[in-house]
Parts: structure tokens; C-alpha cells; sequence
């Protein structure tokens, strides 16, 4: 069964509050070669049959629309797996 | 005047938010999210809480139910609208209002009594109050945090539709100190703090005068009635 992984992430310029909180906790370990962390989302969208360029275009859009809020975060992939069809985009 | 209340899956403040509008001498109606029936109100308010347990993003699975099809309809043909805590962050995310609202800076939920500085009263829920206004009303929430891009903000500022800000402190890093928006035309507001818990004495935040005897809160309710008998 095809998968269609959409990734989000908070935009760059804005503090990721989540992911400060992360940090903070890896340096307390010791891990001091670590600087920042910034937490996103991986949605994996299973597809009944193959996946076509209409479906990954409906995929794209909805990303933008729904599965992120394009004012805080960006979509930084959306991409296939596991489908006899290449259909990788970006 | 009937002010409809929108009950989502995981609302918390609606019945508060009922009682609130019971308080300013108003029908309250109670409105549900998986239906398309407005049920003939003439306002409505969104109210606080944790719908979808906050999944996907705070506000964002609300945003998209059936009735808010019939709610954005609605805002974009006048009818007042507020938004209180989650009820803002379904505003920003129905885009009816700009920018969003992100984890508080500090990590932490925050709960305290709030004073903020009244910015505009140029709205269907605002008009009662004076501009510079003191008030204090609760706040209660994790995600808080108010953003928008530097051009967004400058253009809030400069129409005047910031319509809160925090003063004393800034409880949740947001940007500008911005506590509440409205819209362009004044019917749609969305704010953090919640009015709908300082409504009645007794009940409200601690005062000069009495402990829990702030109803400042109840003056977005009133407002709002004022607003729709000078539009009848």
C-alpha cells in the first residue's frame, strides 16, 4: 500500500517553543555538541490503490490548507513510498 | 436577542460562556458542531476549551466542522462573532482573523488574572468599554502565544485592530503584547483571556474592592447587544 509523508515544520524564524524545551533537556545530558531542536510533524497518508498526479496534487494542496497553517509553519516534503509509481515531489 | 454558543468536541467554557450571556440580558442558545443549523441567532460565540484535544494544531479540526462553513458565512455577512481562547484560535485558523497562535514562550500553562488595555472599541463586542480602558478578566491557557509576520502586525496596528493588549506582564510571549484582534468591520473578536469568567460577583477576579467581585468581563456581552439593536 502506497504512502504519501508529508512533513511540517515551524517556520524557521519563529521560536519553537516545544523544541527549546528539547534542547534545554539534551544539554542537561551532556549532550553539548547539540544546539538548537526544532520539532515538526510527519503525517503518513495511506493510499488505497496508486497513487496519481490528481491525488498528489489534492495531497499538496491540503497540506498547505489543513495540514499546516502556512502562517506558522511550512510543508517541507511531500513525497511517496512504497509505490510502484516514482511520483516524488516537493 | 438570542447569541448562539458553539459546542465542539472538547469545548469547556460553553456553558460559562451561556451564563454569561444569560447575565447581560440576552437569550443564549446552544449551538452544536456537527450540524449546519445556525438556528436563526444573532451572534454567536466560540467558546473556550480544548476541541480535538488540540490535535493537528489548537483550534485547526474545529475550524473545519460542519457548522463553521455556516459561521464563516456568517462573520463575512456582519454578524458579530467573538472568539474566546480555543474560540480565537478557530478564528486564526479559519483565517477570519490573521496570524496564530503558538505554545506560550515559557513552555508552561498559565493560569492568572489578567490586566489588559482596552485598544479599540470600534467592534460589535468592545463598544461598552473606553479606549485605554483597564480590565482585568482571566486567563487560562498552553498555546497562546500571538504571531504574525512584521507586515502583518504593522497593519494591525496601523487600522487599529489590535483590539486587547496585555499590560503588567506579557503571560505567553506574544508578539506586540497583542491580547485580542478584531476585524476590519468590527464584528469579529477573538481574544485570549476569558471575559466569560468575570461576569458576576462573586465569581470574578479579586478587585480593590472585593475579592472576586470583577465583572469586567461582562461588558463583551452587553456591548454586543448594544451593537445589534443599533443595526436592527
Amino acid at each position: 500500500m502506497p504512502t504519501i509523508v508529508v512533513e511540517v515544520m515551524p517556520k524557521a524564524e519563529l521560536l519553537d517553543p516545544a523544541g527549546k524545551a528539547v534542547a534545554g533537556a539534551l544539554h542537561r545530558l551532556g549532550h553539548d555538541r547539540i544546539g538548537d531542536v526544532r520539532i515538526g510533524k510527519r503525517f503518513e497518508l495511506h493510499v488505497d490503490g496508486e497513487v496519481d498526479a490528481e491525488l498528489l496534487a489534492a495531497v499538496e494542496k491540503v497540506a498547505g490548507e489543513m495540514l499546516a497553517n502556512t502562517v506558522i509553519e511550512d510543508v517541507v516534503t511531500v513525497e511517496v513510498q512504497g509505490a510502484s509509481v516514482p511520483g516524488e515531489t516537493h | 436577542m438570542r447569541i448562539g454558543v458553539i459546542t465542539f468536541p472538547g469545548s469547556l467554557d460553553d456553558r460559562d460562556a451561556m451564563r454569561a450571556i444569560r447575565l447581560a440580558g440576552a437569550e443564549p442558545v446552544a449551538l452544536w458542531h456537527g450540524t449546519h443549523d445556525l438556528q436563526g441567532v444573532d451572534a454567536i460565540v466560540l467558546p473556550g476549551g480544548f476541541s480535538y484535544g488540540d490535535y493537528l494544531r489548537c483550534g485547526a479540526i474545529a475550524a473545519r466542522s460542519p457548522i463553521m462553513a455556516e459561521v464563516i458565512d456568517a462573520a463575512n455577512g456582519g454578524m458579530p462573532v467573538l472568539g474566546i481562547c480555543n474560540g480565537f484560535q478557530i478564528l486564526v485558523e479559519t483565517h477570519l482573523l490573521p496570524g496564530g497562535l503558538i505554545r506560550n514562550d515559557h513552555g508552561d500553562f498559565i493560569r492568572r488574572d489578567q490586566r489588559l488595555r482596552v485598544e479599540s472599541t470600534d467592534s460589535a463586542w468592545t463598544s461598552g468599554f473606553f479606549v485605554g480602558q483597564e480590565i482585568t478578566i482571566p486567563l487560562k491557557n498552553g498555546e497562546g502565544g500571538y504571531i504574525a509576520d512584521e507586515s502583518t502586525l504593522d497593519r494591525l496596528e496601523g487600522e487599529g485592530l489590535v483590539a486587547f493588549r496585555y499590560l503588567d506582564v506579557n503571560p505567553n510571549g506574544s508578539l506586540r503584547d497583542i491580547a485580542g484582534l478584531r476585524n476590519e468591520r468590527g464584528n469579529v473578536v477573538g481574544l485570549m483571556p476569558h471575559p466569560e469568567h468575570a461576569v458576576e460577583p462573586g465569581f470574578g477576579p479579586d478587585t480593590r474592592d472585593a475579592m472576586r467581585s470583577g465583572v469586567d468581563g461582562l461588558t463583551f456581552f452587553t456591548s454586543v447587544l448594544t451593537a445589534t439593536l443599533a443595526s436592527a
